[in-house]
């Protein structure tokens, strides 16, 4: 099954036909025909290419202008909205916070999510084969609950836990004997902003990343469990040597749009400190893009900002790339890789967030 | 199983001692695997319930209560608060609109998506692989880029602030996934199929639509429930190209509605209106959480 099923990284290498899976088909156009691919194709591409392709093109040359938005006219002005931002203490700030969320939020969540996965799938009864614990549903239903709440309902919750006075974190806290916690205003507290909100990123998406998971640890196939217990291997071994190896593909796509999701992270950051938060501590770009943009009417500055969001994210993938192939993962992937892998990888991304 | 373990008996006879022992090692970390499994998974959950439970218990307290008890129970419940809810946030309203704006994506977006994986996936003209992987890059681009050209491109259309501007901007950026996530399910369906529809006179069209289309239909519902998560939960797109109150989405209202709060405090309406956002999402997953479970691993038993 898996033979005949290329990927697109074996379809590449294949004679066409073949890796269609079917004979070559070179039929005359027909009037039956034409229309066909003008509607499959015609219609799906001009909406794409339409409200995608063109703002993103677009994106990068208004990006070199000083377009105000509302007048028509505008001066070319190279890379000056560069120069400019990287000046501009705010940007900056911004650009920090930022790095900040892409080098915590995936670490966290992630690992996060491999322990919920690792603990659903394998952490069964020690008698017998590997299996998954007890009540594995009821977990697997209960960690994917957040993501399933918007995001921005997400936020205006945790805004409300975090509250000063009211909220519920400082009275567990109080209630637990901290009194420091008493009105302590966790989310207007500069050292305390950023992690406060992190949290309840990972909070919001841990789940999602936990399922896609298990389904993956659900592909590995049982004979490695079994050669592995019958090396003598427990349930933490096999975890570290079979598990992980064997899923390394997913974590590495999980990373990727993690990051992308933490670099973003315009809905949490505009439901829980609309204002940027004490001191700018938790502004990030894209709450600046959209001031500048739709506040201060400065569309061409906004959009360089996000030509350097675009970039930073582009980095971020790269290096993730990097150090997975650094430490030797991706080798013979593709032979071994399941057909399904795309479809995981696509579903890593999570639906049109 | 059992044939391997009939062949390392032998070997087990030879040195059982070592043997014993590295199974008893095994089956104590194997134990404390568990007990550290149920550990973690219970924390964890009571780390996602207890705030949603809160939420709910407050929705029926009075701002006072609230503010003075964080934990306990309501005196009384006050189910007015979900009227007040309802009315000043007019949740309906916009409940309505996002029903309107995703449901209309939704079936777009499945089907303009299914239509162009099935062409990518199974018929070879030049230009496919192209067409592929700028899609593919369309993926992985942040939405922020093109927010702000993106409202003038709305705007030049006449499409800014109306509905159907929404959609189609919802359906244009929520098609990759589609479209990627549907390419490998078409293509691993069988040729002969497709053969034997064609020689049965169908045309392309037919084909598509009878025999094709149903067959991918596990992969459908999987993407469908995706993409209705992704699209019921959108916040940016709709904050920037739909500012008329009006057709406002739910997503947006309700975060107006938290930050009119400020100044004027009904918590109890505020804690009632987000369940009431919450809750029905909450529902449809339940009742369809199999399928989001199996439709991750589809792929893989396939």
């Amino acid at each position: 099954m898996k033979d005949t099923i290329p990927t697109a990284e074996t379809a590449s290498r294949r004679p066409e036909p073949a890796a269609r899976g079917g004979r070559p088909r070179r039929r005359k156009l027909t009037f039956d025909r034409v229309t066909f691919f003008l509607a499959f194709l015609g219609v799906p591409l001009a909406i794409f290419v339409i409200f995608v392709l063109i703002p993103f093109g677009q994106a990068i040359f208004w990006g070199m202008t000083d377009w105000r938005g509302f007048s028509p006219d505008y001066n070319f002005v190279g890379f000056d909205n560069f120069t400019k931002m990287f000046q501009d203490d705010i940007f900056l700030k911004a650009l920090r916070n930022v790095a900040l969320l892409a080098a915590f939020v995936p670490l966290v969540t992630l690992t996060l999510a491999l322990g919920v996965a690792v603990a659903i799938t394998l952490g069964g009864p020690s008698k017998g084969p590997v299996r998954g614990i007890r009540g594995a549903s009821f977990y697997r239903i209960i960690s994917f609950f957040p993501y399933v709440v918007p995001a921005i309902i997400v936020g205006l919750i945790w805004a409300q836990m975090y509250d000063p006075n009211a909220g519920l974190l400082n009275g567990v806290l109080t209630g637990l004997g901290l009194d420091q916690f008493d009105t302590f205003a966790w989310l207007g507290e500069k050292a305390a902003a950023m992690p406060a909100v992190m949290f309840v990123i990972i909070w919001g998406l841990v789940g999602f990343y936990a399922v896609l998971f298990i389904a993956a640890i659900k592909g590995v196939p049982g004979e490695l469990y079994e050669a592995a217990k019958i090396d003598g291997a427990g349930r933490f071994r096999t975890t570290i040597s079979i598990t992980l190896p064997a899923i390394r593909d997913s974590v590495q796509t999980a990373y990727i749009y993690l990051g992308i999701a933490a670099l973003d992270a315009f809905v949490y950051v505009q439901a829980m400190v609309p204002n940027g938060g004490p001191d700018n501590s938790t502004l990030t770009i894209s709450q600046r893009l959209f001031n500048v943009a739709f506040a201060k009417q400065q569309f061409g500055y906004a959009t360089a900002m996000g030509v350097v969001l675009a970039a930073v994210t582009l980095v971020f993938a790269a290096l993730v790339f990097l150090v997975n192939r650094l430490t030797g993962g991706g080798e013979g992937e593709s032979k071994r890789k399941a057909p399904g892998s795309r479809a995981r990888r696509a579903a890593a991304k999570g639906g049109a967030r | 199983m059992s044939v391997i373990a009939a062949d390392r008996k032998p070997a087990s006879d030879r040195k059982p001692v070592s043997d014993r022992r590295l199974a008893r090692a095994a089956a104590s970390s194997d134990r404390r695997f568990a007990a550290i499994s149920h550990a973690l998974l219970i924390l964890w959950s009571v780390i996602v319930i207890v705030p949603m439970l809160w939420v709910l218990m407050s929705s029926f307290k009075s701002t006072g209560e609230i503010l003075s008890s964080p934990f306990s129970l309501p005196d009384h419940w006050r189910f007015e608060n979900y009227a007040n809810a309802w009315t000043d946030a007019n949740i309906g309203k916009y409940f309505l609109n996002s029903v309107i704006v995703v449901v209309s994506a939704l079936i777009l977006v499945m089907l303009l998506g299914a239509m162009c994986a099935y062409v990518l996936a199974r018929f070879e003209f030049p230009g496919r692989r192209l067409i592929y992987y700028v899609m593919l890059a369309g993926l992985t681009f942040p939405v922020f880029l093109a927010i702000v050209p993106l409202f003038f491109q709305l705007q030049n259309f006449g499409l800014l602030n109306t509905r159907p501007g929404l959609i189609l901007t919802y359906v244009a950026f929520a098609l990759p996934f589609t479209m990627f996530f549907l390419y490998s399910f078409f293509r691993s369906l069988p040729h002969d199929v497709y053969e034997a529809a064609l020689i049965d006179g169908a045309g392309d069209w037919r084909a598509f639509f009878q025999v094709m289309l149903p067959m991918a239909r596990p992969g459908m519902a999987a993407v469908a429930i995706f993409n209705f998560l992704g699209l019921w939960n959108q916040f940016l797109l709709p904050v920037a190209l739909n500012t008329d109150q009006d057709k406002w989405v739910l997503t947006q209202g309700m975060a107006a509605y938290a930050s009119s709060q400020v100044y004027d405090i009904d918590y109890g309406a505020l804690f009632a209106a987000i369940v009431v956002t919450v809750v029905p999402v909450l529902l449809v997953y339940c009742v369809f959480q199999r399928r989001i479970a199996g439709s991750v691993s589809q792929g893989t038993f396939r």
